[in-house]
């Protein structure tokens, strides 16, 4: 008892990253399910749909798939930076989620913050040290297969992150001179965040006098991710994998979830600095969106309801059974006035993380691969000035509007 | 108590990347330990409080300028180092001159007051403090440094180009 409540903070911490990490694996592991439903539904294909109903067992199927396949690892390799490569990648990509604030610091229990791991005062740069050594799992998965089409995914992939972080960071230098502090929650809610409405109904949200700033950092960020159109380090027509190629089995499935791991930092990222992170986007005023997390829920119930009672046949019936009732439940839940408050903060969040989500996978569904010398004269020479530009514009535009206040 | 934990842990870490650095033979395996000897020692800046030095070194070093060299080394595939022996230099002067200066530190350590006082934290080093003395008190040596790195980058644009 005595040492639980010396270490409060290091034992609610172990709690917090156990749950973090439960949620954001499933997380991943849904999200690449979401990916193929849409890029499916894009091309006018069903997608996952035979392993549980609507595909929803799939994830489930796939990882049990990586973890029984052979774990091959090529003779000529070094062993050791072999097998960092994919650990670095998971576990940075895992460690810069403990930084995202999910809601409000004001939900305590027993006096600490639920909703982040590390309130730290410097969030962003860590975020962007953390992210910065990302590179590593790539370019040294390239290096130690010892072999030619990954050797070039690995140095394309470090070329590139190289030029593309320079216009992520300089792009976001906007939303900090406004916010002026590094801390996610106060870039949020702190005196100069992004709390309070123009003309009572607009958010006063950073994209609105940062749209420049947004639109480098979401393409900064597609670059950085290595997706669809940027994602050279692995172009399959030129590379047969690029610099995953020659692994296997589990190895491969980390760098994977990796790479949709940094696709939800960089979501998550875009919704605090631009899109006000866990506000909501009506008045306070408005007391009926309150219930919307409970109807959200309580719609997406009554559909498997209906799906259930008119479409699905045999085992699939059963198990939608199930998600039927758990969306009902959770729905109910939410309708008590309590549970209503606390969720508002996390389901903000979520919805906006799901709109970028959303984007991410259109992109990828919608836009051919860059060449290479595109990407990069695209990167050093349009997004970087532009990004510059706005640097200097908006650092010009405050010190003009703080002289003559 | 666990500070003290992640200290020992750490400071182990950094002297173990600081000697396989020099004794591995293949280049990347020496970047790797370079690495872990800057991520180490950013760690260690924020055991002293100094958050937003910790953050710098993790950013620029193992970051910037790592990922450079480890794409040079990518790049140019650079084969493993050969051995050679040591020199007679090195044998018969330079080793109890390294041994003679390790004593001399460590007695200097032992006695001086500066040392002891060394680790614990006198005051929270906030990045709005740090950037107030840079860019009021130091400008001109910030001004100064930044005109030396355009010139660095000048140099280098030149030599690339004098072919074309």
């Amino acid at each position: 008892m005595g040492f639980i409540s010396e270490h409060s903070v290091l034992v609610a911490s172990l709690i917090k990253i156990a749950v973090l990490l439960f949620v954001v694996m499933t997380a991943l592991a849904y999200l690449t399910w979401f990916e193929r439903k849409v890029v499916a539904h894009i091309q006018s294909r069903w997608g996952p749909y035979y392993v549980g109903a609507h595909g929803l067992l799939q994830p489930l199927a796939d990882g049990l798939k990586f973890l029984f396949k052979e774990d091959f690892t090529p003779p000529a390799s070094d062993k050791l930076v072999y097998m960092l490569a994919p650990f670095l990648a998971l576990s940075l990509a895992l460690t810069a989620i403990a930084l995202i604030p999910f809601g409000p610091p004001s939900v305590r229990i027993f006096g600490q913050p639920v909703f982040v791991v590390s309130n730290s005062d410097i969030g962003l740069l860590f975020l962007f040290a953390i992210t910065s050594i990302g590179v590593y799992g790539v370019a040294l998965a390239g290096w130690s297969s010892n072999s030619k089409y990954p050797l070039l995914g690995g140095l394309r992939s470090s070329a590139q992150m190289i030029s593309y972080e320079v216009s992520l960071t300089i792009s976001v230098v906007g939303v900090l001179l406004l916010a002026g502090t590094l801390n996610f929650n106060s870039i949020i809610a702190g005196p100069h965040g992004q709390g309070g409405y123009w003309l009572h109904f607009i958010p006063k949200w950073n994209v609105i006098p940062q749209i420049i700033g947004f639109l480098c950092y979401l393409t900064a960020a597609i670059a950085e991710t290595n997706r669809i159109p940027f994602d050279l380090p692995e172009a399959e027509t030129e590379l047969v994998a690029g610099f995953h190629t020659e692994y296997s089995s589990f190895k491969f499935a980390m760098f994977f979830m990796a790479e949709y791991a940094n696709m939800i930092t960089v979501s998550c990222l875009a919704t605090i600095l631009f899109f006000g992170g866990w506000l909501s986007p009506f008045p306070d005023s408005w007391h009926w969106q309150l219930f919307l997390p409970a109807a959200g829920l309580l719609a997406l119930g009554f559909y498997c309801a209906y799906d259930v009672a008119t479409r699905m046949r045999g085992l699939a019936r059963l198990q939608l059974t199930v998600v039927t009732f758990l969306c009902l439940g959770l729905g109910a839940l939410c309708l008590l006035h309590p549970v209503a408050q606390v969720v508002q903060g996390p389901f903000w969040f979520t919805a906006k993380v799901l709109v970028f989500l959303f984007f991410y996978v259109w992109v990828r569904g919608t836009l051919p691969r860059f060449r290479y010398d595109q990407l990069m004269s695209f990167g050093w020479k349009l997004l970087l000035p532009v990004s510059l530009a706005n640097l200097v514009i908006t650092a010009a535009v405050i010190a003009f509007i703080t002289r003559h206040a | 108590m666990i500070p003290l934990i992640v200290f020992f842990v750490c400071a182990f870490f950094a002297i173990v990347g600081a000697v396989t650095l020099i004794l591995a033979r293949e280049p990347i395996h020496s970047a790797l330990s370079l690495i872990l000897v800057m991520v180490s020692l950013a760690v260690l800046y924020l055991l002293l409080g100094a958050e937003f030095i910790s953050a710098v070194q993790i950013i620029v070093y193992a970051g910037a300028v790592m990922v450079l060299f480890v794409f040079v080394i990518m790049l140019l595939n650079a084969g493993k180092e050969e051995r050679t022996d040591f020199s007679k230099l090195a044998k018969y002067a330079g080793l109890p001159f390294a041994f003679f200066l390790l004593i001399e530190l460590v007695r200097w350590l032992h006695g001086s007051t500066a040392a002891k006082s060394a680790g614990t934290i006198t005051a929270e080093v906030s990045t709005r403090a740090l950037s107030t003395q840079l860019f009021r008190q130091y400008l001109f040596n910030f001004e100064a440094t930044s005109i030396l790195i355009l010139i660095a980058v000048l140099g280098a644009l030149v030599l690339a180009r004098k072919n074309q």
